[in-house]
């Protein structure tokens, strides 16, 4: 049985069915991250499983106990909020330990456990500083520290990283996995950014209107995605209906709607690759190691990632140019 | 801006500073004059000399705190509430707490007495204690609209909600969240409907007065009934304490460690 369990989880609000049949198995020591549009219902699911909302119906179990019923502050669950939410009145080492306070440790215990937290978020000096005088990088790591120092048997981060800037995400994104490998804890990661899913992530549950719509690592999310959504939502995309004949550039794939990765279409003939398309260059973005070219192939416009070579030149804008595409690239689009 | 529209708010802004203080400087120049052909501080050292004076102002200091932490303890937790779960009730919550500045103290008082007398069911006019209880309920009830401004604007530059929560993630139960971060972050807010609070029941007449309470109010109006150079000198005392409770509030808010609080 694992560890954290959801199992036909529903939330209404009023008419409003938020979130619809949602199960979930999670490991113990697995991040798993709920990747979605707004209103897909992530935010709710991760609420519940806080407490800060009862589910409709529907139960979820901790360590094999169901905690619906129970309030928040029963669960043992640590959360990392978008906003910080760091208490304005208490320095840094007076937010990390709260938690421990409020639990009864002895004082000793706790300048232990805050000084072992600060150290462990890099901010070893800063305990004495109030939220106002830290960064936004910073106080959200104090936020991390807060919600691990009374060790909570599940972490669940609400979009962590959306107020802080480009560079400290990615950063901050690299820490908050490190430290969640080091402590080996069980983490439910909340994001609309699915470049961080993919990048930090055990498993993805790609949500949609209320309903899981996919669950598997990232790799397998982003090469076979099971449905039209996952394949559009998670990453770039392009789309190749097959003819009355179920051909695609003359090759027979069947009937339907097929997708293609933009860096499983290559530049001239390929070997190996079945599929052959003429094709005229419509635009070219240079982005450094990659080239970014758009293509019309039969009316139809496609995106293709080259590497930028310093002995090949891009093609230049309304070039005749051949575009390559392996069968087993091609992913058949349902749903 | 034209030269005669910069002349005209200068003209205005004397004449109010004039209107102002003009009337205060003649009370303060006339309490300096009890004795004959000198300034000096007779009326001052006769006032605060009066053991009348201690005893009643005395007394509205106690009655003041204790309507302070009624205050506190009511205002706090409905303000704090309204705001986190029941958002749609505010502008109910704000109406009944303007009531006190619609409806006379004496209606209040009146009515305090026809349900508390002696043959009441609970007859708290009975006794000197329950008396007392029931001015420091006038109090509060008179205190009320700055009160609750003052904590709900407090509330309005926190995060009530995801405070709330992320202490409740953290293990604390309700009381613990008011005591240990809701009230904490208003502090400044909460200092501010205090001193309001404070001026208000030091100054007031009407409760006191009907509910017989050796307040300092109706202290105020006997000395101005039989004496010439005294209510003048207490005059000033009462704006002297409504001044410095003004001066505290903008000290406390300027000087508050966490204005800047992280949202």
């Amino acid at each position: 049985m694992s560890f954290l369990n959801i199992t036909h989880l529903e939330k209404s609000f009023g008419a409003n069915r938020v979130v619809k049949d949602f199960s979930l198995a999670v490991e113990k020591g697995e991040f798993i991250s709920l990747l979605g549009p707004s209103g897909c219902g992530k935010t709710t699911v991760l609420r519940m499983v806080a407490g800060f909302e009862q589910p409709s119906s529907g139960d979820i179990t901790i360590g094999g106990t169901s905690v619906v019923g129970k309030r928040p502050n029963q669960r043992n669950i640590g959360m990392v909020f978008q906003a910080y939410a760091l208490f304005p009145n208490l320095t840094v080492a007076g937010n990390v330990g709260f938690g421990l306070r409020i639990k009864g440790t002895p004082k000793a215990e706790i300048d232990a456990r805050v000084a072992e937290m600060l150290a462990l978020i890099g901010l070893p000096d800063l305990g004495a500083r109030y939220p106002f005088q830290l960064s936004g990088g910073q106080q959200q790591r104090v936020a991390l520290a807060r919600a691990l120092a009374p060790k909570p048997e599940v972490l669940l981060l609400d979009e962590p990283l959306s107020a802080l800037d480009a560079k400290v995400r990615v950063s901050l994104r690299n820490e908050i996995r490190a430290i969640q490998r080091e402590l080996g804890i069980t983490t439910i990661f909340v994001t609309h950014d699915q470049e961080e899913a993919l990048s930090i992530s055990d498993r993805i549950v790609v949500m949609n209107g209320g309903i899981a719509d996919q669950v598997g690592t990232p790799f397998e999310i982003y090469n076979r995605p099971a449905t039209r959504f996952a394949a559009n939502f998670v990453g770039q995309l392009n789309v190749f209906r097959a003819d009355a004949a179920g051909q695609i550039g003359g090759v027979q794939v069947g009937q339907g709607d097929f997708a293609a990765r933009p860096e499983a279409l290559r530049l001239g003939r390929i070997e190996g690759a079945e599929i052959v398309m003429p094709a005229t260059v419509a635009e070219v973005h240079f982005l450094g190691s990659v080239i970014r070219l758009t293509a019309e192939v039969a009316g139809n416009r496609v995106s293709l990632d080259t590497f930028n070579r310093a002995d090949m030149p891009p093609p230049a804008i309304g070039a005749p140019i051949e575009l390559s595409l392996a069968l087993r690239d091609l992913i058949p689009l349902a749903g | 801006m034209s030269i005669w529209a910069r002349i005209a708010g200068w003209a205005a802004l004397i004449f109010g500073l004039l209107y102002f203080f003009v009337p205060l400087a003649g009370l303060t120049e006339f309490s300096l004059k009890a004795e004959r052909g000198v300034y000096g501080f007779k009326a001052y050292r006769d006032v605060l000399g009066d053991p009348q004076f201690q005893a009643t102002f005395g007394f509205s200091v106690i009655m003041a705190l204790v309507t302070i932490v009624i205050g506190v303890l009511i205002v706090v937790p409905t303000a704090f509430w309204v705001r986190l779960k029941m958002p749609w009730a505010r502008p109910y919550v704000e109406f009944i707490t303007l009531m006190p500045l619609v409806i006379p103290a004496i209606v209040i008082v009146f009515g305090y007495i026809r349900l508390y007398n002696t043959s009441s069911w609970l007859p708290l006019t009975g006794s000197i204690m329950g008396t007392n209880l029931l001015l420091a309920m006038g109090y509060t009830v008179l205190a009320l609209p700055y009160m609750y401004r003052a904590v709900d604007t407090g509330l309005r530059t926190i995060d009530v909600a995801t405070l709330t929560e992320a202490a409740q993630s953290l293990g604390a139960g309700w009381v613990t969240i008011l005591g240990r971060v809701i009230l904490p972050n208003v502090i400044p807010a909460v200092l501010s409907g205090a001193f309001l609070t404070f001026a208000i029941v030091i100054g007031e007449f009407t409760l006191a007065a009907l509910l017989d309470r050796p307040a300092f109010g109706p202290y105020l109006q006997r000395i101005g009934a039989n004496k010439a150079y005294a209510p003048f000198a207490l005059s000033v005392i009462a704006f002297g304490i409504t001044w410095a409770c003004m001066g505290l509030i903008q000290l406390v808010t300027r000087f508050s460690r966490h204005t800047k609080a992280a949202q």
